[in-house]
């Protein structure tokens, strides 16, 4: 087990490297001078102009930004924002809002879309079935800005029984309908997952025996059907976890969340390179753990699988 | 008679004589022709083919669906007005018939879907088949390029990217810019079917027969492993819709002047309050597309997997 989780570190490296490279490479392509920007209107004093050329490297070859930057990362230091603030203290600021958000939404998505998907299984072809494919397929088209501007309207402006934007401190039951929002899509591909799982696993052998030895369905449903079914679904909560830390940017945008997304977005707008490159590399690698976490978690779930060498 | 005589019963007393009645004539069957019987049958699928069909219709020839212009003729008079004769959706905050722009907008929604799969087919394909084939370094080296670019979700990369092309905004860039990072899983899907068909004893006979390995690549393995790239790629073509109108909505996908279902919805957004309208009659037409080409490629998998016909 050391072995295996020794070697898939091993292997992240690269794509460590190649994606803050790339990333690094698009930010570095941006037209316009960044430092000209800051100045507004004004014309600026060329010799202030130098010194912050000089202070933030952008007077050095690309690829020399490049080294210093990562020399920086590792030794824990993420570079300062062009308004002075350092990267760390931004992240520190705002990504335990959106992994709240996250874990909200993980949660709502997780129970609502399990629960679904073993009934879905278990009642296959009946009308809960048939109309649970309809709302997950539909739920699956709809993009996520038209299922939150729908929410913000019927439930914020029309209903009135939540506030359409969240507060600076981003209390928890504020974070609901952004999360449920967040939820929606995975809800649905959650469900599909699990029924197409639970059918599966259904028709399996050990099943059958498990109810020809006397035991009750409310034994073999949760012990053996929906036990051996969660694999597949572990694995899409993994990435998914990933994609609900960086993909909220338009979820937090659209309810003004004080989070990680809002802010990489406000940084890509105003062309802030190194806070860009920081924010997506965090992104990157908490994906990769959570990636290296899912793999792990199925030799849990499914002793069939085992990493000896 | 001899000790070693023994009684042999006739053929119609044995269970054999079932396998003498299958009839040798019967249709011939394969994977396309089941799923084609499989998919005639489905509601879902006979929607969703209609509905694709008429949005390429309308793509096509937005005129003959509209007479109004949807970009001049606007008056301001009419600024988020309701429904009036000749203009059956109303108009927009600059007073532009709606139903129009939205007729309008159809094209350039499609353009960046199909130009978008076109791009991850050919580097899915590339990168799918190659890695799948030939496995080892080949396998180790392709798959680690493609999980760099799988890394980074691709909305994000795409607003970087578009942001870098912010004088060039165009349906061709926005393609590129979406369809450079969605790639990979086409190329994974493929890699995986490949790797399940590559053992399979027809590529073997192949072998014996003494074809070159990029030729049992071409003939055999890959027309044996394309049906879920097929399905995939009816999915990539909804997500890349999504994703312009996304970028646009975002402010960073095409430029105002292009029509585009995102643009409009971006453009509605302040006015959610006082004109729901003008931002959920351009959404409806979005997600009633995507949902067509997102369904067509749900019956598309049952239809093209055994498997899953058999449970289902």
């Amino acid at each position: 087990m050391t072995g295996y989780i020794f070697r898939r570190i091993l292997q992240a490296i690269p794509v460590f490297l190649g994606t803050t490279f790339l990333i690094y490479f698009m930010v570095f392509a941006m037209p316009g001078d960044p430092l000209l920007a800051l100045f507004g209107d004004r014309t600026p004093n060329p010799a202030v102009l130098a010194q912050l050329r000089a202070q933030y490297h952008l007077d050095q070859p690309f690829i020399v930004q490049y080294l210093i930057y990562m020399g920086g990362l590792l030794r824990g230091d993420f570079g300062i924002s062009f308004s002075g603030e350092p990267v760390t203290e931004i992240l520190a600021r705002t990504f335990p809002v959106t992994i709240r958000l996250a874990i909200m939404a993980l949660i709502f998505e997780t129970i609502l879309g399990i629960a679904v998907g073993l009934i879905s299984g278990l009642r296959k072809g009946k009308l809960f079935d048939a109309s649970s494919l309809v709302v997950s397929l539909i739920l699956i088209s709809l993009p996520i800005f038209v299922i939150a501007f729908v929410a913000q309207y019927v439930f914020g402006v029309w209903l009135g029984v939540a506030r359409t934007t969240v507060s600076s401190t981003a209390p928890i039951p504020e974070l609901i309908m952004p999360a449920l929002v967040l939820a929606s899509v995975a809800f649905a591909q959650i469900v599909r997952l699990t029924r197409a799982s639970v059918i599966e696993t259904t028709t399996l052998d050990f099943v059958r025996t498990a109810y020809s030895k006397g035991l009750r369905t409310r034994r073999v449903v949760p012990v053996h059907i929906l036990r051996n079914s969660l694999i597949p679904v572990v694995t899409y909560l993994g990435t998914d976890f990933g994609v609900l830390l960086v993909g909220a940017t338009i979820t937090e945008g659209i309810f003004n969340v004080p989070g990680v997304g809002n802010a990489l977005y406000q940084a890509i707008i105003r062309g802030e390179g190194p806070t860009v490159v920081s924010f997506v590399t965090v992104m990157v690698l908490i994906y990769l753990v959570v990636n290296l976490l899912v793999d792990l978690l199925y030799g849990l779930l499914d002793p069939r699988i085992r990493y000896v060498k | 008679m001899s000790s070693n005589t023994h009684y042999v019963a006739p053929l119609e007393e044995t269970p054999l004589v079932g396998v003498d009645t299958v009839k040798v004539s019967e249709e011939r069957s394969n994977l396309w022709l089941d799923a084609w019987r499989d998919l005639r049958g489905r509601p879902l699928f006979w929607i969703s083919a209609a509905v694709i069909l008429l949005v390429v219709a309308v793509a096509l020839f937005p005129n003959l669906f509209t007479s109004v212009p949807p970009n001049h003729d606007c008056h301001l008079a009419d600024s988020n007005a309701g429904p009036a004769p000749g203009h059956p959706l109303g108009f927009t905050k600059q007073g532009c018939d709606i139903y129009s722009r939205i007729i309008h907008g159809t094209s350039t929604s499609l353009a960046v879907g199909f130009i978008v799969i076109a791009l991850t087919t050919v580097l899915g394909l590339l990168f799918g088949a190659f890695s799948g084939f030939y496995g080892g370094w080949i396998d180790s080296v392709l798959s680690r390029v493609g999980d760099i670019f799988f890394s980074i979700p691709y909305i994000l990369a795409a607003v970087v990217i578009m942001t870098v092309l912010a004088e060039y905004r165009s349906v061709w860039s926005i393609s590129l810019a979406i369809g450079i990072f969605a790639w990979p899983s086409t190329a994974r899907v493929l890699r995986a079917e490949i790797f399940r068909v590559k053992n399979a004893d027809f590529v073997m006979a192949s072998t014996a027969l003494g074809l070159s390995r990029f030729k049992i690549l071409l003939k055999h393995v890959l027309p044996n492993s394309i049906a879920p790239v097929i399905v995939i790629t009816t999915i990539s073509l909804a997500a890349a819709i999504v994703a312009e109108a996304s970028l646009s909505f975002l402010g960073v996908g095409l430029g105002g002047d292009i029509m585009s279902w995102g643009n409009d919805i971006n453009q509605a957004q302040s006015d959610l309050r006082i004109a729901p309208q003008t931002l959920i009659l351009p959404s409806i037409a979005l997600s009633v597309t995507v949902f067509a080409f997102i369904s067509l490629g749900e019956v598309a998998r049952d239809a093209l997997d055994p498997k899953a016909r058999a449970l289902r």
